[in-house]
């Protein structure tokens, strides 16, 4: 599903970045160039603002200064988040649904067509076969964790920005993840990633908050 | 399939799974316009003159109670965050969230009015009155009430700034909703007050969304 990104002019550039909370700042200066192919893995201890970069890389957040370009042009703009997904620390499932309803229901609100086998095929890879039909709440913090990351696979988009994405996973899914980010980046697309732990992604640039 | 009517989808279908949510609000209603007739006795001369006014504030009160739910559960669970970074525009995702809302909060309303009005002697063209002017009013309720429910998200103790917000705008819709059917048990003709009624909805319907979705976007930072 992540073939066919053009692998010409997809293009992040990130210059001069900085960002404050309150009195503090967390973080100044910060810039980098992604190209296709390529995943960066932002560094740092607790509290030094990686949330708050993702955030403000996603358009979630304002910088106090600095540029973020996506193509060129200057982000926030529809097409930036059309090639954009973002996984955050929420869960961003529904409880109440299941993780079948959830898939589909993401996806129809972003205005992508997601037939049944699609977001089965993709709940299945997630290793959540026989689970699609209860309500996710039922679900342990691992599995709800893995019907989100679902959305990896029937999201079409270049760039992906995952903010603490291996936690609570177990050993067989911080593979498959890893697995799934080594395969978008082949087909051409991007990763902004944080973790503490060592990431299963060979290459690789690093920015240390 | 559209990103609004999805949206519409969704919240009916969340609310589906969670009925006690919906079903308080209706049964509020229920209960503040069934206490008066029982609390002032049947003195249907003073029934039919208060009549509009405790139908109307019950509605407003009612879509009250549901407002702070109506995006509290989506911003607690990230979802809100996805919306707001989706590549459909937040603005047409929120529509369809206001336009679910009224779909469970209001539209009970206007379906149960005229049934409730009976306890109030209004005879059926009255009730019929009664039944149009919610049919313009509830949605407006609805639309304004996002605006407050969009800037009290994430607030501690927003429930009471909400209504706090809120009410005061509700004043309008009020005056003539209720006035409508005042001046019908008059004899004077409603088309003014109907007119003015359907005139605040295109306008709430028009810029409400677009201010909730900014003040949304203010809460999400």
């Amino acid at each position: 599903m992540d073939s066919g990104f053009g692998h010409n002019c997809a293009m992040l550039t990130v210059s001069g970045l900085a960002c404050s909370r309150g009195e503090r700042r967390l973080f100044s200066d910060v810039g980098f160039r992604l190209d296709p192919g390529e995943w960066l893995h932002v560094q740092g201890a607790n509290g030094a603002g990686k949330t708050s970069l993702m955030r403000v890389l996603v358009g979630l957040a304002h910088a106090d200064a600095g540029e973020i370009r996506w193509r060129e042009a200057a982000t926030p703009s529809a097409e930036f988040r059309r090639d954009l997904i973002y996984l955050g620390h929420h869960a961003a499932v529904k409880e109440d649904l299941t993780p079948l309803e959830n898939l589909r229901l993401a996806a129809a609100l972003d205005g992508i067509g997601l037939d049944e086998k699609a977001a089965l095929a993709s709940l299945v890879r997630l290793g959540l076969r026989g689970r699609e039909d209860l309500p996710v709440r039922v679900l342990s913090a691992g599995q709800k964790r893995r019907v989100l990351l679902a959305r990896l696979l029937t999201r079409p988009a270049i760039l992906w920005v995952l903010d603490e994405a291996f936690n609570a996973l177990d050993v067989g899914a911080v593979r498959l993840l890893g697995e799934l980010i080594a395969e978008h980046l082949g087909a051409g697309g991007m990763a902004v990633l944080t973790s503490h732990q060592p990431l299963p992604v060979p290459g690789g640039k690093a920015v240390m908050l | 399939m559209n990103p609004l009517l999805a949206t519409v989808r969704r919240d009916l279908l969340l609310a589906l799974r969670r009925k006690s949510e919906v079903l308080t609000a209706v049964f509020f209603f229920v209960i503040v316009t069934s206490l008066f007739p029982l609390g002032i006795g049947p003195e249907p001369t003073l029934l039919k003159k208060i009549a509009p006014g405790i139908l109307w504030v019950a509605a407003l009160l009612a879509t009250l109670l549901g407002l702070p739910r109506l995006f509290a559960a989506d911003h607690l669970d990230g979802t809100l965050e996805q919306m707001a970074l989706s590549p459909s525009p937040l603005g047409l995702l929120v529509a369809g969230k206001i336009l679910a809302h009224w779909l469970l909060c209001g539209l009970p309303l206007v379906l149960l009015a005229p049934v409730l009005g009976l306890q109030f002697d209004l005879d059926p063209s009255a009730l019929g009155i009664l039944t149009l002017a919610l049919l313009l009013g509830t949605p407006l309720l609805s639309l304004i009430g996002a605006i407050g429910a969009a800037l009290t998200l994430g607030v501690r103790g927003g429930g009471v700034l909400l209504a706090l917000l809120v009410l005061p705008l509700y004043i309008p819709a009020l005056i003539f909703g209720a006035g409508a059917v005042e001046a019908h048990i008059a004899g004077l003709d409603v088309g003014g007050h109907l007119s003015l009624l359907a005139a605040m909805l295109v306008l709430a319907a028009f810029f409400a969304p677009w201010a909730t979705t900014a003040a949304l976007r203010i809460a999400l930072e």
